[in-house]
Parts: structure tokens; C-alpha cells; sequence
């Protein structure tokens, strides 16, 4: 038994050390390493507030050791302790002292949270209206008429106010190395800022259980330079939605696509639709918000949504068939408006 | 009508279990279907572990999946921790007031056949075309979009086992007001009926809150009303608001029968009086009350604003002060003792660091800043089951334990004990203390999937590897069972020199409990007569007849008439079964009712001379 027990010790030391090895997750996904206000602000607090609990939990242990090392009942040990009914000064101690904890954290606590919520800087700044729907997000630039879906670029070093409403269930909208998430409603508008310091390319999550796909409806960030994002604008804002692609097979699936794919997707600037905007679908880090950008990934996705992503909407709405369906991905995969793309940004780091 | 002793049948057990009202009995039926449960939510954790072991497993299917994890939590509050708590309320409360029974024994049956009957008609939804699968939260528009038959399930199981939990509330505040035993007063009772008391005031408060949103679900989903349809101007918020007015109290109804039975547990195997008693009972009755005013710490990224928020998050801090109290108390109640590490005070131990490490993140989770990272991630999920897990289940598992020769008469192997919980301890710190940190590395909670190459391979596999330990630690404790029932010897009377009334019952427990009701003289009754008398309770009266309630089975068929109710809710809009099954079970129901309340029955009395004949 006592060898045993060393060794389940031995392992827990090992994969303790092989987690600590394997640092605080992967750059851009995880909230240990802040890239913007708002997951910095998160991460002053979550680091106040771990510093006192661990002093507690620092002070417990010390009782919690002396006890079992003083106290433990000695072999045929059958003295009776001394029935103490309790110490006033002791439980005054240990009152008084975690209120004053609490103020030490709560005060911090309740400037940041005002300091978070307040948009009153929202006018004259970018505003961005923020849509979730099972399971894709769309982002429409107000005045720009500029819209996106799955990819939401900002420029960095300025707060850009999100405007959020769902139009089915609530999802939650999280980009944890920018900043701390917050719900999307379908009965009120939230608005949030985000900002963020570096430039790149950061995951985002739904964070609210939507549906069976839930888990698969990330999206992405991508900081830019303020020049490169009124670059990509205006660059946006000159798509022609008819352009013809140079490429013949391309033309086909140009002509596909809009027969069998316009009612729901559109390519230009449109109002939130049924589907999710495909302007510069070819510019995307990931397709359908988790897969490799390839074209046999986005084969797969047209023939057979449901096994992609279980639950969307898209199954069963077009029929095309496989050589078909390889022509409209032809189509897509050029629609690539602008040189600022993720890429340029940094891409997604390894 | 001495029955305890007599040789009986299977079918006379199985008969005398249905028309039980004896609070002991029905104490184990909520502990035995209890226990059924917990394993049921065991496996449904196990496949949800399972799922999650590598990146983009496809063991089961994203819809399955949801419906794994809602049957899960839904499981493991409702239908296991809650119900062998309060099957251990029922069967420890009156013994430690000195009564001989609850103060309705009647309501106590039927509540306890409500549960079992909403429990099992949650899980017939496996079999009929899929679980429910909107979270075990529930939350509106998900729930209403939800196809199938799933979340009607949900709302009519709840419905019933939620009545039945109602009357055991009420039941219990009226039996602790009204029938402790001579000399018993307030400030004598032992923590674990005091927090009884507690938690059945916060189930009396919090359930309503809980039954209202399931009636406002049910109308939506099955009569088309509109209150969480947004299309037709109701508000999905509301229904959030609803569950966690419930659903906090809710995690203090289960965690503090916990803190009771730990602040049992202390002074006996310390050979020492609990330390502060009078704070203890204070801070209780703080901690209830706290709990009522913090809900939306549950909702801070709903988009409730700033002053909601900062309130909210303040009034949540300020719990973790009279929780601090009662580890501060624990702790000193060993100071100067004779400590004896036996399982059940094993338990205790274990639960004073993991339950230490639940609350710090859970004032962590309070500061609205932080949370807006922590929220519906893996580190919420690892917060709570340190609650649960290291505060609820070690409570349990340390009651099963200590009080296990007072209700089976039998005591628990000890070394097979100590097995039990070190994999059970061990798998649990190795399940969830690696989650707070898959939480903030990106992975949101209710994940059917995590990603390739985004840094929580390693992580998801520890905890899958853990989640098996503890399942290795169950197995050893129904081994244990077993064992104890084959190879054991009978307990003795008062196998852990206890302290409290319990202990001064013979074994096994006669059903009229004490022949004569015992005098208490302070607090620790027995430790009292231990230390200044001869270690005997003397009466408080003279021996005389003692009355006792009818067995009745009308409990059992009232139950079994709203549960065929409840299928015809569930499947009204279908076509007409549905809507005559609900007239017929209704009519059953309320039938049984009427028998009930027109028939006299006055109970029977155990005279003086058969008391004599039992024996000392």
C-alpha cells in the first residue's frame, strides 16, 4: 500500500510538471496571456483576486498541517481533551480580517466593472453590429456598408463597440486573448467594446450552448494596422458582387452558385441573411469556422453539411451535385478582395 | 406489531416498502434510488469523459452529447445528491431531536414516491426519442427550439420530484419547530439538524421560484403560450432569472446537510466539542440568507449592467466570510483533540482543503471582471464540482460511513474505506484541478468537441484519466457494501463513542425509535452522560403506550397517478392518448386523495406491555 501510494504521488508530481511544461495554452486562444483592455483588465483582477485566495488558503493549510502533525490520536491514547466551547477573540479574528479581504477585492472589483460597461464614447467610434445565428456570426460595419461573416477585422490601439443580438438562441461572443465575453440576446441589443494592443489573428468562441454544434461555431479576430483597416474598407466597400473570375471553371461556379446558393449567401455588402455573407470567403483562416481551408474540405462541407456541422440550417435547402459542388468551391475560394488578410496579419500562430 | 424482528418474505418487504411512513424506512428508499442515480449520472459523466479524451473524438454524437450532459447535471442535483441528503435527513434528524417520527409521515411517503417516479420518468426519455438536451440549466429560446419530446420531459420529471422535495421542506421545518424531544431546545441541537433545518427553509423559499418556471416552460411548450417567446413579445431573461433564484439557493440546500454532517463528524473522531457552536448556527443562518441575494452572479455576462453586476458580485464575496468561519471552527475543533483518522473522518479531511480550493474560485468567479473570462468555461465546470464533488459527495460519502452501522447494522471495512477514498480523492483533483486552467486556456464548457492543435490535448486526457479513478472508488465502496452485509458482524450500538441522541438507539433501530424519549441536558446529550453520569440517557417519561401512523399505500398510487399525468402532458399535442391519459391519471391521483382525506385513520399504539416485551 505505501508503495503504491508513492508511486500515484510520483505520477501526479510528473503530470503536474508536464502541464506547467506545456505553459498556459495556445497563443491567441488563451486568456493567460492578454493581448487587449478588456482580457488585461480580466487579468488584473483574476490575479488580485488568486493572490488573497491563496494567501487564505495559504493560512488554512498552516492550521490544517499542525493539526494533523500535533493532534493525532497516539495508539491507546484514551485521554479526553478538553472540551473548549469556543474563543472570542479567535472568531472575531477570523470575521473581521476576511471583510477586510473583501473590500481589498471588491473595491478593485467594482471600478473595472464600470469601467467595462461604459460605451459612452460608442458615437465617433467604429460600431460594428454584431449578429449570432446556429452557428455563424455576421458583422455588419454601420455607415461603411461594409459587411463580413466568421471573420471580424478591427484595427488595433482603439476601441471598436460591438452591438450584439442574436436571432434565434443566445450564443456568447469571446475572443479570450482580446477580451472577456459577453451574451448575445435575441430579445436586447449588448454593446461592448474590444481593443486590441498587437496586431493578429485571434480565436473567438461561442461560450452559451446553442444547439448540437455549439462547438463548432468559432470565429476569428483580425487585428490590423488603422491603416490597413481602412485599407481593407475601402477595399470591401469596391467588391463588385458581379465580378466575373478569370478562371472558366470559376465561371461555371460562379453561375452555380447563383442559382442554387444567392438566396441565402450573399457576395457585397447585404443585410444579415439566411446564410453567412461570402464576400471574401477566400481570404478565411478556416472554413465552416473549424475546418482547413481546402477545397476537398469545402467539397465535403456543400455534399454534406450535416456531418460538418451537426444541426445547421444549410442541409437539404440546394442540390448540386459533386462535380458541381467542386466548380462553386472553384468560385469561392477566388473571392479574395483585399491584401489585407489574415495572412498578412500574422496568421494563426502554431 | 413487532415487525423488526420477524423473518419476512421478499414480496412482504417489497409490500411494506411501498406503504411505508416510516421516516427510517423512507429514509432509504431517497438513499437507496439515490444511489441508483448517482451511478446512472456516474456512467453519463464517464461517457462525457470518454468523448473528450483527444481532440475531435467522435465517440458519440453532438446531439447525444447534449443530451449526455444535460441527463448528467440534471442527475447528479436532482435525482442523487439531493435526495440521499434528504434521505439522511429523514433518517438522522429525528433521531438526533429525539422524536419518534416526522411530524407528517404521510407527506413524507408520498414525497419520496414523487421523486423516485420524477426520476424515473426523466430517464424513459432515453427510450422514447431522445433525452432532453438545452443544458441542465435549461435556458429559453434553446429549450423551447428544442424538436422531440426531450424538454417535456424535463419539465414534468422536475415537476413532480420538485413537489416531493416541497413536502419534505415543510415536513422537516415543522418536525424540528415542533417535536424535538424533552430538553431539546434550539441551542441544543446537533449542526446536522440545524442545517437541516436551514436547508428545508431554503427549499421552502427557493423551490417555488423553480415550480413557477417549469409551469411558465410547460404552457410555452405544450399549451403555446408565450412567456420566453421573443417573436411574440415575452422575454427568454426571465427564464434565466427564475432558474437561479432557484438554483443558487438550490447549491446551499445541498452543501450545507454537508457542513452538518462534517461538523458531526469533527467532534466525535476529535473526542472534542465543536468549536463555536453558537457561530456555526449563525453562520448557517447567514450563508442562507447570503445565498437568496446572489443569483445573477450566475448571469454577469447576460447584460444586466454595471450595477447589477458590482452588487451582485459584492453581495457573493461577502458568503465566503461565514463559510470562512465554519473552516476556521472545523479546524479548531481539532486543535487540542485526540484526532483518529478512521474513513469518515478521512472524508473530513479530505474535504477541508478541496472544499477550501471550491470556495476561493468561487469568490474568484464573484468579481464580475474576472468571471467575464471564467464564465461558461471549463473553469466554472471545475469550480463547481469542487462544491459539489469535494463538499457534497466527501459529505455523503463520509455520512455513509459513520452512520452506516446505525441504519444496516453493519460498520464499513475500514481499510476497503480508506481505498475507497484515496482513488476517490485522488481522481477528483486530478478530474477538475487541471479544468480551471482548460477554462482559461479557451475551452468553453459544453464542448462536444475540442480542436486539434489549440493546447487542451494534455488536459482533457488527465481528466478523463481521473474521472476513472473515481469510478474505481465507487466500485470499492459497493464492494464494501457487500462485504460488510456477507462477511461483517452486527455493529455495536455505538461503534465511534458518539456524542449525539442517534447513538443511544439499539441496533437495528426499533421503529417506534426511542421506548422512552430521553432527557437532554445540554448540547452532546450523550457525551453530557458520558462524562457526568453512567453513558446512559435517562428518560424523560414514564413507559407507556406509544402511538404510531398506519402504513398506507396511497402515497404510492398518488405518485404513480401523476406520473401517468405527467406522460399525457408530455405527449398532448400528438393527438388525443395524450390528452386522455392526463384525465386519467389526474382523476387517479385526485381519487387517491379523496380516500385520503375522507377516510379516519388514527394510527394504532404499541402498548406498554408489548414495549416490555421487547426488551431493554
Amino acid at each position: 500500500m505505501k508503495a503504491w501510494m508513492g508511486k500515484l504521488k510520483a505520477f501526479m508530481l510528473f503530470s503536474f510538471l508536464t502541464i506547467l511544461l506545456a505553459g498556459c495554452g495556445k497563443e491567441n486562444l488563451t486568456a493567460l496571456d492578454p493581448k487587449g483592455y478588456g482580457a488585461e483588465s480580466s487579468m488584473d483582477i483574476i490575479l488580485l483576486t488568486t493572490i488573497v485566495m491563496l494567501g487564505v488558503f495559504f493560512v488554512v493549510m498552516i492550521i490544517y498541517t499542525i493539526v494533523l502533525m500535533r493532534f493525532r490520536r497516539k495508539k491507546g491514547d484514551t485521554t479526553i481533551p478538553k472540551q473548549v466551547e469556543g474563543n472570542k477573540t479567535l472568531e472575531t479574528v477570523w470575521t473581521v480580517i476576511p471583510i477586510i479581504l473583501v473590500f481589498i477585492m471588491g473595491i478593485p472589483t467594482v471600478i473595472y466593472t464600470f469601467d467595462l460597461a461604459d460605451t459612452s464614447e460608442a458615437s465617433g467610434s467604429i460600431n460594428i453590429d454584431v449578429t449570432g445565428k446556429q452557428y455563424w456570426w455576421n458583422f455588419e460595419y454601420q455607415g461603411e456598408e461594409v459587411v463580413t461573416s466568421q471573420d471580424l477585422y478591427i484595427p488595433t490601439g482603439e476601441k471598436v463597440y460591438l452591438n450584439m443580438l442574436s436571432s434565434d438562441v443566445i450564443h456568447s461572443f469571446w475572443v479570450p486573448t482580446i477580451s472577456g465575453k459577453m451574451d448575445v440576446n435575441p430579445e436586447n441589443v449588448n454593446t461592448m467594446y474590444i481593443e486590441a494592443y498587437e496586431e493578429g489573428v485571434y480565436w473567438g468562441k461561442c461560450a452559451e450552448l446553442c444547439g448540437p454544434s455549439h462547438s463548432l461555431m468559432d470565429f476569428k479576430v483580425i487585428a490590423v494596422s488603422p491603416e490597413e483597416y481602412e485599407q481593407w474598407i475601402s477595399d470591401m466597400q469596391n467588391v463588385d458582387p458581379e465580378a466575373v473570375p478569370s478562371d472558366a471553371v470559376a465561371q461555371e461556379g460562379q453561375e452555380l452558385f447563383q442559382n442554387n446558393c444567392m438566396g441565402c449567401h450573399a457576395i457585397g455588402s447585404a443585410p444579415v441573411g439566411m446564410g453567412p455573407n461570402l464576400t471574401n470567403f477566400g481570404d478565411r483562416t478556416h472554413f465552416v469556422g473549424y475546418l482547413e481551408p481546402t477545397k476537398e474540405n469545402l467539397v465535403d462541407w456543400i455534399m454534406d453539411p450535416e456531418s460538418v456541422k451537426p444541426g445547421n440550417l444549410m442541409t437539404g435547402t440546394y442540390d448540386v451535385s459533386e462535380e458541381e459542388a467542386d466548380k462553386i468551391a472553384d468560385y469561392l475560394m477566388q473571392l479574395k478582395p483585399s491584401e489585407i488578410t489574415p495572412e498578412s496579419a500574422g496568421g494563426l500562430k502554431d | 406489531m413487532s415487525t423488526a424482528t420477524q423473518k419476512r418474505s421478499f414480496s412482504a418487504a417489497l409490500w411494506d416498502y411501498l406503504t411505508t411512513v416510516d421516516h427510517k424506512k423512507v429514509g432509504i428508499l431517497y438513499m437507496a434510488f439515490g444511489a441508483f442515480f448517482f451511478i446512472l449520472g456516474g456512467l453519463e459523466a464517464l461517457i462525457i469523459r470518454i468523448q473528450l479524451v483527444k481532440p475531435e473524438n467522435d465517440f458519440i454524437s453532438a446531439g447525444f452529447y447534449n443530451e449526455m450532459i444535460t441527463m448528467h447535471g440534471t442527475t447528479m442535483i436532482f435525482f442523487a445528491a439531493m435526495p440521499i441528503l434528504i434521505g439522511l435527513m429523514n433518517y438522522i434528524m429525528p433521531l438526533q431531536i429525539g422524536a419518534r417520527d416526522v411530524a407528517f409521515p404521510f407527506l413524507n411517503g408520498l414525497g419520496v414516491w414523487l421523486f423516485i417516479m420524477g426520476g424515473l420518468l426523466m430517464n424513459v426519455s432515453w427510450f422514447t426519442g431522445g433525452a432532453p438536451d438545452a443544458g441542465w440549466t435549461n435556458y429559453a429560446p434553446l429549450s423551447l427550439q428544442s424538436p422531440g419530446h426531450g424538454i417535456n420531459y424535463y419539465v414534468m420529471g422536475l415537476q413532480l420530484s420538485g413537489a416531493g422535495t416541497l413536502m419534505s421542506g415543510i415536513n422537516f421545518i415543522v418536525t424540528i419547530v415542533l417535536m424535538r424531544g424533552p430538553g431539546m431546545t434550539y441551542m441544543r441541537m446537533p449542526l446536522f439538524s440545524w442545517t437541516t433545518l436551514v436547508a428545508s427553509i431554503l427549499i421552502l423559499f427557493a423551490f417555488p421560484a423553480f415550480t413557477i418556471a417549469l409551469f411558465l416552460m410547460q404552457f410555452d411548450r405544450m399549451f403555446g403560450s408565450a412567456f420566453f417567446d421573443i417573436a411574440l413579445g415575452g422575454n427568454s431573461i426571465i427564464w434565466q432569472h427564475l432558474f437561479w433564484i432557484f438554483g443558487h439557493p438550490e447549491v446551499y440546500i445541498l452543501i450545507l446537510p454537508a457542513f452538518g454532517i462534517f461538523s458531526e463528524i469533527f467532534p466525535t473522531f476529535s473526542k472534542k466539542r465543536l468549536f463555536g457552536y453558537t457561530a456555526m448556527v449563525f453562520a448557517t443562518f447567514l450563508i442562507a440568507f447570503l445565498g437568496f441575494m446572489v443569483w445573477a452572479h450566475h448571469m454577469f455576462t447576460v447584460g444586466l449592467g454595471p450595477v447589477a453586476n458590482a452588487i451582485f458580485a459584492i453581495g457573493t464575496m461577502a458568503i465566503a466570510v461565514p463559510t470562512g468561519i465554519k473552516i476556521f471552527n472545523w479546524l479548531l475543533t481539532m486543535w487540542g483533540g485526540s484526532v483518529a483518522i478512521t474513513t469518515p473522518m478521512l472524508y473530513a479531511l479530505g474535504f477541508i482543503p478541496s472544499f477550501t480550493i471550491g470556495g476561493m474560485t468561487g469568490v474568484m468567479l464573484g468579481a464580475t471582471v474576472a468571471d467575464f473570462q471564467y464564465h461558461d468555461t471549463y473553469f466554472v465546470i471545475a469550480h463547481f464540482h469542487y462544491v459539489i464533488v469535494g463538499g457534497v459527495v466527501f459529505g455523503i460519502l463520509a455520512a455513509m460511513h459513520y452512520w452506516w452501522p446505525l441504519m444496516f447494522n453493519r460498520v464499513l471495512n475500514d481499510k476497503l474505506g480508506k481505498l475507497e477514498f484515496w482513488l476517490f480523492f485522488i481522481g477528483f483533483h486530478l478530474t477538475f484541478f487541471i479544468q480551471h486552467f482548460l477554462g482559461l486556456m479557451g475551452m468553453p464548457r459544453r464542448y462536444w468537441v475540442f480542436l486539434e492543435n489549440q493546447g487542451l490535448d494534455l488536459g482533457n486526457a488527465i481528466s478523463t484519466v481521473g474521472a476513472f479513478f473515481m469510478a474505481a472508488g465507487v466500485i470499492v465502496f459497493l464492494y464494501n457494501v457487500v462485504y460488510s452485509y456477507v462477511k461483517g458482524e452486527a455493529a455495536p450500538q455505538d461503534p465511534w463513542d458518539g456524542r449525539t441522541l442517534e447513538w443511544t438507539v439499539p441496533t437495528p433501530v426499533p421503529f417506534y425509535n426511542f421506548k422512552q424519549l430521553p432527557l437532554t441536558r445540554g448540547l452532546d446529550p450523550l457525551w453530557i452522560e458520558k462524562m457526568e453520569g453512567d453513558g446512559k440517557m435517562k428518560p424523560a417519561e414514564p413507559l407507556a403506550d406509544i402511538h404510531m401512523p398506519n402504513n398506507s399505500i396511497l402515497p404510492f398510487l398518488i405518485s404513480s397517478g401523476f406520473t401517468l399525468a405527467s406522460f399525457g402532458f408530455i405527449y398532448q399535442l400528438d393527438g388525443p392518448v395524450g390528452r386522455i391519459l392526463i384525465y386519467i391519471g389526474m382523476a387517479f391521483a385526485i381519487g387517491c386523495m379523496i380516500i385520503r382525506s375522507l377516510k379516519d385513520d388514527h394510527g394504532y399504539n404499541v402498548t406498554k406491555e408489548e414495549l416490555e416485551k421487547e426488551g431493554a
